[in-house]
């Protein structure tokens, strides 16, 4: 599903005396199966942003396009049932969003709310428990005894089961170990390349921008920066200074070195890019480890 | 709901906002007392001309205000319906039916219910607008001190106050987002049917208590940790100070109500 923003701005509270402006004139789009990163500091407006997407704000100017469906300050809810089945939301710490008695019922539930029948459904939660990496054995367990990590877990399955065709992620690892956010990065991935989602993600992590997304969008004081390609965005260090924005370790790194004389086709920013681009330089250094 | 402004704080810089939040409350309390007092219609419309003052020198606006007690209209309009069609027999009799009365004694009353439940909810609406919940709650604190005598644990009552205060936009703002991630799993909040509202409230009450509860549990640990101990002598942080301005503001208080008591029937 593509999706498109045509000058939205969003005001809290808008007529209020307490009215405070929390996006401006915002206009990108996302290609159908595109991977799009949003990155910008606390309060710069993300979460605002992404809760345009189904419509849980609506925007106080402006119009936002999810395929068929137009989104304008005048849509009623009535008419968004549909829009919010194919769009899925992973907010912060989903893990708050549980509350059936077991885990099977959790998942089952957005299903369920789409209209599946409550067999179909629980079918349903079981594939998805494995999806996320959990076994069967958890199905018929209190969400409220597990760990974390494992809550986390299943409230993203609760959000998999309504098989939506747009992924929205806000900071969906935070708090999460080395492995375990490697393991859900892993997971979004395969499901944007294998079930063509389309997918918003929202993150502090430059490395996962770097390694997955195919444009990042930068927000400063509920403003957009830019929307480009990564390759684009962190090429350009003045830029990149100005605007206050961290760049991934590896692009870190190739920096150090282009200031020593090494001299890069094409800025690398992951780990893997790196090491291939150093291969190159020097031919014997790959050969040591093989 | 989000203009829905009973019970609220608006931060402004005002003279109102300024006061000591126990002359405040003193001020809420007696005008209480003040406007059950009032009988004529001049006395009356010195009490209105004085919570127009008020609100005027709150810097906030009459329209904002008005807007947002809206929705307190509706108990008004129920309460000032009842008293005017069930009231006892008195003066000309404009219509009947059964056991229902219009009559001019009816009519009077309603009114007066009318005017009386306006003035006060202006008036304690103001007071929360105008004071930070802490203040209220340091304030009522520093109020109740002599109950101490009683043995009533006046500090620990105080501590429970601030604490079940400060955790109201917390809990508010944990509320939504629970509320946004069942939303997008596909639950409408407030449509249907009775009992498929009250279902739909489950989603959002089982995280919210989970939450609470965990949060009281962390706060208390915190709290332990830096070696929090019930019935201590404890200094306070914001010590509050009688200023100039709050006896000025009793002085009018007082002319006012004295003006109030002279042209009240007797």
């Amino acid at each position: 599903m593509a999706i498109t923003f045509e000058h939205v701005g969003y005001t809290y509270q808008a007529g209020t005396p307490m009215a405070t402006p929390a996006l401006s004139d915002i206009s990108f789009t996302v290609p159908d199966h595109g991977y799009l990163a949003i990155i910008g500091h606390t309060g710069s407006g993300k979460s605002t942003l992404i809760q345009q997407i189904n419509a849980l704000l609506k925007p106080t100017t402006g119009k936002i396009t999810v395929d068929d469906f137009t989104i304008t300050p005048q849509t009623t809810n009535a008419d968004l049932k549909p829009l919010r089945r194919h769009v899925g939301m992973v907010f912060q710490f989903p893990e708050s969003q549980l509350f059936e008695e077991t885990i099977q019922r959790d998942i089952a539930f957005g299903p369920q709310n789409f209209g599946l029948s409550e067999e179909e459904a629980n079918q349903r939660a079981l594939d998805m428990l494995k999806t996320v990496g959990l076994d069967e054995s958890f199905a018929d367990r209190s969400p409220f005894e597990l760990s974390g990590g494992q809550m986390r877990r299943v409230a993203i399955a609760g959000v998999l089961a309504m098989q939506p065709k747009v992924l929205v992620l806000d900071e969906p690892t935070a708090g999460l170990d080395p492995q375990g956010r490697q393991e859900m990065m892993t997971l979004f991935n395969r499901l944007h390349q294998e079930q063509g989602l389309t997918i918003i993600l929202v993150t502090h992590q430059m490395e996962d921008v770097a390694a997955y997304a195919d444009e990042v969008a930068v927000m400063q004081a509920g403003k957009l920066l830019t929307c480009a390609t990564p390759q684009e965005v962190f090429n350009d260090p003045a830029w990149v200074q100005s605007s206050d924005i961290a760049v991934p370790r590896a692009a870190k790194f190739a920096q150090q070195l282009d200031k020593r004389g090494v001299k890069w086709d094409q800025l690398p920013l992951t780990a893997d890019q790196l090491a291939d681009q150093l291969v190159q330089h020097w031919p014997g250094m790959g050969a040591q480890h093989e | 709901m989000s203009n829905f402004i009973f019970g609220r704080y608006l931060p402004l810089n005002s003279t109102v906002h300024r006061l000591d939040p126990r002359s405040k409350l003193l001020l809420s309390f007696c005008y209480l007392i003040v406007v059950f007092l009032a009988n004529s219609w001049l006395s009356y419309a010195i009490l209105i001309g004085f919570t127009l003052a008020a609100i005027l020198s709150s810097k906030i606006s009459l329209g904002f205000f008005l807007k947002g007690l809206r929705p307190m209209l509706w108990l008004i309009a129920f309460t000032v319906v009842v008293q005017l069609l069930f009231s006892p027999a008195g003066g000309h009799v404009y219509f009947h039916w059964t056991i229902l009365n219009i009559t001019q004694a009816g009519l009077v009353n309603s009114g007066v219910i009318f005017i009386r439940f306006l003035l006060i909810i202006m008036m304690s609406t103001l007071l929360t607008l105008s004071t930070q919940p802490l203040d209220i709650a340091t304030g009522l604190s520093s109020l109740m001190r002599p109950l101490r005598w009683v043995r009533i644990p006046v500090d620990t009552l105080a501590m429970m106050l601030a604490i079940a205060l400060r955790f109201v936009p917390t809990l508010m703002d944990e509320a939504t987002k629970i509320m946004n991630a069942q939303r997008a799993r596909g639950v409408d909040f407030g449509e249907g049917g009775l009992i498929k509202q009250a279902k739909s409230f489950i989603p959002l009450m089982v995280p919210l208590f989970m939450s609470a509860f965990n949060r009281a549990e962390d706060l208390s640990t915190a709290m332990e940790a830096r070696g929090y101990r019930d019935s201590e002598h404890r200094s306070q942080y914001r010590i509050l100070t009688w200023q100039r301005r709050d006896t000025m503001t009793w002085i009018v208080f007082l002319m006012v109500v004295a003006a109030m008591l002279a042209t009240r029937r007797w």
